[in-house]
């Protein structure tokens, strides 16, 4: 049960009429497993019918793999009975924090690098694959700030997590060229850095910017295009790794269906690209 | 023994207070518009709580105003946080809020049209259920029956006209003069999960309290005749069995 190595959409509710109509436009889509908490009703019933003909992936944005504290079992246990009822081809999370105390903050907050984060998230994922019973994968994020604390290159720091989990990773390739543009680093270094024998999944998404004094803040708003650096990023990838689902992310500004199946074309373009590339590899 | 220091959960309370003040906490790099780094961080959380509460309550947004409703929704969300990440859960202590709320002390019928608001949103999400052959009501003496209605129904009340200020300020409402309250309503989910707020009169309103509270048809109907709310819950597939003394 995985991924299809196609392209893919987040859901967007108000799409379903129009999604029905084109089945299998996209090989999967993406939906927050939180959206999928409530014990009945129609985000159950959309989510069994999209299912039928598309490969599922549930999204957590709740579980707050990066907090200092323990994990909320609840929530946890949301999360089990939401995978067991829906059965989806993959599930994961963020390299994150989102909720302090009993306060659920709604964001994704960045934490430091350290030998201590990286123990509490290696037991926080430990638990979380065990209460789930299956493999998650880990997303990397788009960030505004650095920790003086950090003693670990994100790279390193999830590779080293992939590798005492055994949790696969999910790329997204917007996150990464909007945290190493923000903090005035090369996201090529970044990618080459990067595990990507880990990578389940990729993530694609468009971003906002602004100008500070010293160069530009990009902040990862899911309301626009993918921006062209970003698709050459993802371009150079996928010939390193071949076809991965790639997944685009559009969740603010939404725009009709059929700019998003324009923009998942797009990555399919690359996509058989690669296949291409390695068929002509293998002619060679 | 002296307890271990925790950096990380240090860390992450200073990052948390500065979310709801106008400062950046310690730590954190790189210095180049330090404070702007961080304000995308505090814009998230804020606008994202506030979003998810416009979505929640979008009536009460239109008939407050954005802005003041975005500032209203600060402060909520600063004094009473979502407790988990279902925000399908969040918002019950809203209607309590507004009431407490000074600067919304004369638009006294807000709470209740939140209330609505909430009682739609609990609909939406309520667990499946099966719906009745209804031929059981329709066969002999049906007062001894009790109906078990499906999860999604609700009796509502406001002795404001609510229902009318909710249905006029929906997309597309014609402009009416509104009554005076109290008013009474069945909220419930249909077959095709539309959520529509039908119109009762107190007596039927008071018939279907005492159906939810699973008294036999007989009983709740209390001398009134039941047959508009009976047909109401027939119609839109709320009666998910029939039980009763079998013959």
């Amino acid at each position: 049960m995985t991924l299809p190595s196609t392209p893919g959409l987040g859901f967007k509710p108000e799409h379903f009429p129009k999604i029905r109509d084109r089945r299998g436009a996209v090989g999967f889509y993406e939906v927050h497993a939180e959206n999928y908490m409530g014990a009945g009703g129609a985000p159950h019933a959309m989510l069994e019918d999209l299912h039928q003909d598309h490969a599922i992936s549930i999204h957590g944005v709740g579980l707050s793999i990066g907090g200092a504290g323990p994990l909320d079992t609840d929530h946890l246990n949301r999360l089990r009975q939401v995978l067991e009822r829906h059965q989806p081809e993959s599930f994961s999370e963020h390299l994150a924090w989102s909720s302090h105390g009993a306060a659920w903050l709604n964001d994704l907050l960045p934490l430091p690098y350290t030998d201590q984060t990286l123990a509490t998230i290696c037991a926080h994922i430990d638990q979380t694959q065990s209460v789930l019973g299956r493999r998650m994968l880990l997303e990397n994020p788009a960030t505004y700030v650095t920790f003086d604390d950090s003693t670990w290159a994100e790279t390193d720091f999830l590779t080293e997590i992939a590798r005492r989990t055994g949790c696969g990773l999910l790329l997204d390739v917007n996150n990464v060229f909007v945290s190493a543009t923000n903090h005035r680093t090369d996201p090529r270094a970044y990618l080459a850095a990067f595990p990507l024998k880990h990578v389940g999944e990729i993530h694609l998404a468009g971003h906002e910017a602004e100008d500070l004094p010293d160069g530009p803040l990009l902040i990862d708003s899911h309301s626009r295009p993918v921006a062209d650096p970003v698709w050459t990023l993802y371009a150079e990838v996928i010939a390193r790794t071949g076809p991965l689902p790639s997944l685009v992310e559009w969740d603010n500004d939404v725009p009709d269906f059929e700019t998003l199946i324009a923009e998942a074309a797009r990555a399919g373009t690359i996509l058989k690209g690669a296949l291409r590339g390695a068929r002509d590899v293998r002619a060679a | 023994m002296s307890v271990q220091p925790d950096p990380h959960a240090a860390m992450q309370a200073r990052f948390h207070d500065a979310l709801w003040v106008q400062a950046t906490p310690d730590g954190l790099g790189p210095q180049e518009a330090l404070d702007r780094r961080f304000l995308v961080y505090r814009n998230n959380v804020q606008h994202g709580l506030s979003s998810a509460l416009s979505q929640r309550f979008p009536v009460i947004e239109r008939l407050v105003g954005t802005e003041f409703f975005k500032a209203m929704a600060r402060v909520f969300a600063a004094s009473h946080p979502p407790q988990s990440p279902v925000m399908i859960d969040w918002g019950g202590d809203f209607p309590a809020f507004l009431a407490a709320f000074e600067p919304v002390a004369k638009l006294p019928y807000l709470p209740d049209v939140a209330r609505l608001e909430l009682a739609r949103g609990h609909a939406y999400h309520a667990a499946d259920a099966s719906v009745a052959d209804p031929s059981a009501l329709a066969a002999g003496d049906p007062s001894d029956l009790c109906l078990i209605l499906a999860p999604s129904v609700r009796a509502y009340r406001s002795d404001w006209p609510a229902v009318s200020i909710w249905a006029l300020n929906q997309p597309g409402a014609q402009q009416t003069p509104l009554p005076q309250g109290p008013q009474f309503a069945l909220i419930a989910r249909t077959r095709g999960y539309d959520v529509p707020v039908l119109a009762l009169d107190a007596a039927q309103h008071a018939v279907l309290c005492r159906l939810i509270a699973g008294e036999p048809l007989g009983r709740a109907a209390a001398g009134t005749d039941p047959t508009a709310i009976l047909t109401l819950l027939l119609q839109h597939g709320l009666i998910s069995s029939i039980e009763g003394d079998t013959p």
